[in-house]
């Protein structure tokens, strides 16, 4: 079925291949450079909030008369950062690279299930972000309503919105191709010994990541059809009638529901920030367990925990809607829901500091993310209860306050682990070690200035300032007092880009260095960690295909020799 | 060879395959689940709906329907006919899915071109429908639009099922598939069963009721 090709021209061997852990790389290179671009427009943006209307220094000539940031611009980097950080960033990142890579290796797997699919699934997610970032270069700019489109705005909107619709068309696609060929390798490709229960975190992060795409992303597909219709075919499924644009009536034919957009949006995007966060759980797991050198607390309540917390997040998606006018029976339905859906992720958070109690703790680079993590992602979700709530949630609404919560879930949050990942697997994707003195650097200054950009937002949302403004609120009366904490918030997110160049001369350094040949450097249980020969691996991953005979984390075992016990040992 | 790809007790007796294209199946389904429910509910809010038949043709397109579900009938003769190895009646069975399939895409292009062109007599039923003009297009009402939306998106599926199947016919023209090796042709009639299923739901939510 597979053959193993010895001599292979450079463009079949990285570019076209069908090998997962290729496909892994690609997805991961690509989603760190869309993941920098995408931070740069906000770099951007926070010199228009912090020094209203100042010329913007270096790009300012590109942007537009006299260097200073267009409101309509603004508009579109916001939009695009949005987009960009998510769908072409993290989730690629997360779910593409780090679910292609290990995945397979952790079940046993010699590769995914559908490796031509796999191939095609990155190439569509790399067509799409192509197409996405086009919307630059048309009449209008990119696109200017908001990362959430909605309508009617979206659909009188410049061609830039058709633009990011068939983006988001071939990225959905892209994500449901990737999640059904997880499920299946999942299902059907462990090898033998590993039964559900032996799989690592990360597998069950991956798993039901993927099943939380599958049966949320195809409402969003139908939704951007159906508005793809409205811009290009003249329907009106999200338009109202009788709509008053600029004084004019508008002609089209009406009767449509913008509310049904705004619906079928959050049936997919509250479950998308659990696709962004649950990978993340699963790598930060398995980057503590192998730190702490002791099994992780609780295996069964956070695998429980990630499964309820997948099926709950179906249920909570409309308290995003309370400001709709909907009634007090659907608010407090969904109130509900949503206090309930806080009780799996503290459950998992509570699992993981626990098992920190009385562990030997080796505090290397991926360490330090991993536990910077913890706190950064439990601000994150306490700072979401009150937003849950219907009562203060009418305060807190398209304030600051949100922005500050989601960043504190997955920029601290979520990409954090992501680097405790990078750091972490480094050594099985290149067989060289990364240096950890600049990786301590890059963690001490990412964790300050995340929070010193983060942070403030609280306070200035708490005080009323609204989101999505071009001046930064200087034209609300009762935000003058707080309007100071813009410039804290855009030194410090300067600061935060220029921390990245830690990791980005970091990686050079040691992509550079001398292979280690070590095979399983940090000591490691799982199957990834197993293999004879010498990292990076061969197509067909294993020299012989292991066999499972134990838990993921037997580390410190009473009465072994060594503190760990790999999967695949007898006994 | 991996001893585990060959495993395929994990999932009942699915191959890979198969659970692959359920799972592709599961997602379709909430696509197309969501436009046909949306339709609902923006017909129930709609100011003007036509009386089921009046615009739409519905003998013609009974008659499409008829031709859709004999299509899934040959398709599971072509299956069956690969199975028991009998190659001409798998080759015959599988051309005359296809063919069913062109026939139906065939009829729609003819049934879109009669609105889109537009005449007299379709000026008539539009206004008794409350809708002005002589042509039926996507943004007459709410009605085209759930009418275009909902057709178009399958016959989409069609169009992908037809090209699908063609490229199964050509293996099997080469002689790729045979009694032991047959679970492309099964997964591929999986999905035109799907297509099938979902018109049945589209015929009777936007021609009958």
């Amino acid at each position: 079925m597979y053959t193993v090709h010895h001599k292979e021209s450079f463009w079949a061997k990285y570019i076209f291949s069908t090998d997962h852990k290729i496909i892994g790389l690609q997805y991961g290179i690509t989603s760190l450079v869309w993941l920098l671009f995408g931070f740069t427009l906000m770099m951007i943006m926070r010199y228009q909030l912090a020094y209203p209307e100042s010329p913007v220094p270096f790009i300012g000539g590109l942007l537009g008369d006299g260097g200073i940031l267009p409101s309509e611009m603004y508009n579109s980097l916001g939009v695009m950062h949005g987009t960009i950080m998510i769908f072409l960033g993290v989730v690629p990142l997360a779910f593409g690279a780090f679910g292609n890579y290990f995945l397979p290796l952790q079940i046993g797997a010699i590769d995914m299930a559908f490796p031509k699919l796999n191939a095609s699934s990155y190439w569509m997610y790399f067509v799409g972000s192509v197409i996405m970032v086009i919307g630059f270069f048309v009449p209008g700019g990119a696109a200017n309503s908001g990362w959430t489109s909605y309508p009617p705005l979206a659909n009188i909107a410049t061609m830039g919105q058709t633009v990011w619709l068939f983006g988001m068309v071939m990225l959905i696609t892209s994500s449901l191709l990737g999640s059904i060929n997880i499920l299946v390798t999942v299902i059907q490709l462990r090898t033998d010994g590993m039964t559900w229960l032996k799989l690592p975190i990360f597998v069950w992060g991956q798993f039901i990541t993927a099943f939380l795409l599958i049966l949320a992303f195809p409402p969003l597909e139908a939704a951007g059809v159906l508005q793809l219709m409205d811009r290009l075919a003249g329907t009106s499924f999200f338009m109202p009638s009788g709509l008053v644009v600029s004084g004019e009536v508008m002609t089209n034919a009406g009767g449509g529901s913008p509310l049904l957009w705004q619906h079928l949006f959050w049936f997919l995007a509250h479950p998308e920030v659990y696709v962004l966060i649950l990978p993340a759980f699963g790598i930060v797991t398995e980057v503590m367990a192998n730190n702490i050198r002791k099994p992780i607390w609780g295996y069964k309540a956070l695998v429980y925990s990630m499964i309820f917390l997948g099926f709950m997040s179906f249920i909570v998606w409309a308290h995003h809607m309370y400001l709709t006018g909907m009634g007090t029976t659907i608010g407090a339905f969904f109130q509900t829901t949503t206090m309930i859906i806080s009780i799996p992720s503290v459950v998992i958070l509570t699992a993981l500091l626990i098992s920190l109690w009385g562990g030997s703790i080796r505090f290397n680079t991926p360490m330090l993310f991993a536990l910077g993590f913890l706190p950064m992602f439990g601000i994150g979700g306490l700072t979401g209860l009150p937003l849950g709530l219907a009562a203060s949630d009418i305060h807190l609404h398209d304030t600051y306050y949100v922005i500050g919560h989601f960043h504190y879930v997955v920029a601290p949050g979520t990409i954090f682990a992501l680097f405790a990942g990078i750091y972490y697997w480094f050594p099985k994707m290149t067989g060289k070690r990364t240096n950890e003195t600049l990786g301590k650097l890059h963690f001490f200054f990412s964790f300050i200035f995340m929070n010193g950009v983060f942070m403030p937002m609280f306070v200035q949302g708490l005080a009323g300032v609204s989101r999505r403004l071009w001046d930064g609120g200087e034209v609300y009366a009762h935000a003058a007092d707080y309007l100071y904490l813009n410039e804290v918030m855009s030194v410090s997110a300067w600061l935060l880009g220029l921390a990245q160049i830690f990791f980005i001369v970091n990686m050079i350094i040691s992509l550079k260095g001398e292979k280690t040949g070590e095979v399983n450097p940090w000591n490691a249980t799982t199957l990834d960690w197993t293999d004879t020969t010498s990292p990076p691996l061969g197509h067909g991953n294993f020299e012989k295909i292991p066999v499972v005979h134990r838990g993921p984390y037997e580390y410190s075992v009473p009465g072994s020799k060594v503190d760990f016990i790999p999967q695949s040992e007898k006994g | 060879m991996n001893k585990a790809i060959q495993l395929n007790d994990r999932f009942g007796a699915a191959t890979t395959g198969k659970l692959g294209m359920w799972l592709f199946l599961v997602m379709d389904a909430l696509t197309f689940g969501t436009i046909l429910i949306g339709g609902i509910g923006l017909r129930n809010a709609a100011d003007v709906w036509p009386t089921a038949g009046l615009i739409l043709n519905v003998p013609l397109t009974a008659f499409n329907t008829f031709l859709l579900i004999c299509s899934s009938f040959t398709m599971v003769m072509a299956l069956n006919g690969v199975q028991k190895g009998d190659r001409k009646s798998f080759i015959k069975y599988l051309a005359l899915t296809i063919g069913g399939g062109v026939i139906f895409l065939g009829v729609q292009v003819y049934e879109y071109t009669h609105f889109i062109l537009g005449s007299n007599e379709l000026g008539v039923v539009l206004s008794q429908s409350g809708f002005s003009g002589t042509q039926f297009l996507p943004f007459t009402g709410m009605y085209g639009a759930v009418f275009y939306t909902t057709t178009s998106f399958h016959a989409l599926h069609v169009l992908t099922g037809v090209i699908y199947l063609s490229v199964i016919l050509t293996q099997a023209v080469k002689g790729q598939y045979g009694s032991d090796n047959y679970d492309r042709v099964e997964v591929a009639g999986l999905f035109w069963h799907f297509v099938d299923l979902i018109w049945i739901l589209v015929f009777t939510l936007i021609y009958l009721l």
